[in-house]
């Protein structure tokens, strides 16, 4: 009898050694898949204007990115166009589009959008030159990068 | 004699330092999701093409905008939060017809609610917004000027879609991105048809 009544005595806790590796492998997961594949910018980082009536981009694998914004140097005016990791001229936009277009497979080709990221200080002049040089190359789809809000006081 | 069980060292906080950490980065790192206007670009037209396609003036709804960001709207000033409403009275005016599809001849705009001001746009198919702008002004006004606009056509496919549907167009685009059926699809498109963006952005000011 007593061998039985020994067993009820000591419910041992449940083991909690294991719940920080668990934790640890989300930490770490969220860690790795949330790493932020910015491109370093060379400019000054440009600052969005502010719209209501915004979409998101869909497919970030098809979407490539135009940074137009002053530049870090307060020296040079003017607005800088960066693409990648270096600053181009305007003439230059439509070879980063076929670059960027090699790198896709064909069908994908036609869902590609071009997004513009531009300084709000920055003149329309400069973003007219580029759409021009998308249409001739037929790069039809564009999204002005905003940021999502009312309050566009500060946009002008 | 008294350290006789050297006992485990409690590992019980260790989750709890994990967790402060995972949900710092959970809070952290939010993904910035990019999003912006959308905007279609026309197509290049063949340069042995001639396309002179004449459009009636009160069709044209003339914005124009100077590299000191003053508006002019139909040649007066006004302000940038004034262009949805203008842009909106413009677009749903229907005083006339629409154009001919075909053999099948114009019809007047059943589904507007505008003045029908025969001074102004016949029919939503047929209202252009022109956008003029300098070379100067900066992008700032030409966004908020894109945004009124967007702003006028999705108000005005907003109101077509609750009487229509008693959905509202952001409720059909969210479902149809969801589940991406052809009869939504079917709907968006109709609400589109209805009110077609049509803007032109002419050479800007030098």
């Amino acid at each position: 009898m007593s061998k039985f009544k020994k067993k009820k005595k000591g419910l041992p806790a449940i083991s909690t050694a294991s719940l920080p590796d668990i934790v640890f492998m989300l930490l770490f997961f969220f860690m790795v898949s949330t790493t932020m594949r910015e491109t370093d910018l060379l400019i000054k980082k440009p600052a969005l204007p502010t719209a209501s009536e915004v979409k998101k981009l869909e497919q970030k694998s098809l979407v490539s990115t135009i940074y137009i914004g002053k530049s870090k140097d307060s020296r040079i005016a003017g607005d800088k166009i960066q693409v990648n990791d270096k600053i181009v001229d305007v003439k230059d936009i439509q070879s980063f589009i076929f670059s960027e277009r090699a790198s896709r497979s064909e069908d994908e080709v036609k869902y590609m959008t071009t997004s513009i990221k531009a300084d709000k200080e920055a003149n329309v002049g400069t973003i007219l030159d580029i759409k021009e040089q998308l249409r001739d190359i037929n790069a039809l789809k564009i999204s002005f990068s905003t940021t999502k809000g009312t309050d566009f006081k500060k946009n002008y | 004699m008294a350290r006789r069980e050297n006992s485990e060292i409690n590992a019980g906080s260790m989750a709890d330092i994990a967790f402060l950490l995972l949900i710092f980065f959970l809070v952290t790192t939010t993904m910035d999701v990019d999003s912006g206007i959308a905007r279609k670009l026309p197509e290049k037209t063949p340069p042995d093409q001639k396309t002179d396609i004449v459009v009636k003036e009160k069709n044209v709804l003339d914005i124009v905008v100077n590299r000191n960001n003053q508006l002019l709207v139909e040649n007066e000033f006004v302000k940038v939060t004034d262009i949805k409403r203008l842009a909106m009275d413009f677009i749903d005016n229907g005083g006339g017809v629409s154009a001919p599809k075909g053999d099948i001849p114009g019809e007047p705009c059943d589904y507007c609610n505008g003045a029908k001001d025969p001074a102004s746009s016949d029919h939503p198919s047929k209202a252009i917004i022109s956008l003029q702008s300098d070379r100067g002004t900066t992008y700032g006004m030409y966004i908020s000027i894109q945004n009124e606009i967007e702003g006028a056509y999705n108000e005005l496919r907003n109101k077509l879609a609750l009487k229509k549907y008693k959905r509202s167009y952001k409720d059909l685009l969210g479902d149809y991105k969801d589940n991406g059926s052809a009869k939504i699809k079917a709907k968006i498109d109709f609400l589109k048809d209805s009110y077609p963006q049509i803007i032109t952005e002419p050479e800007p000011i030098k």
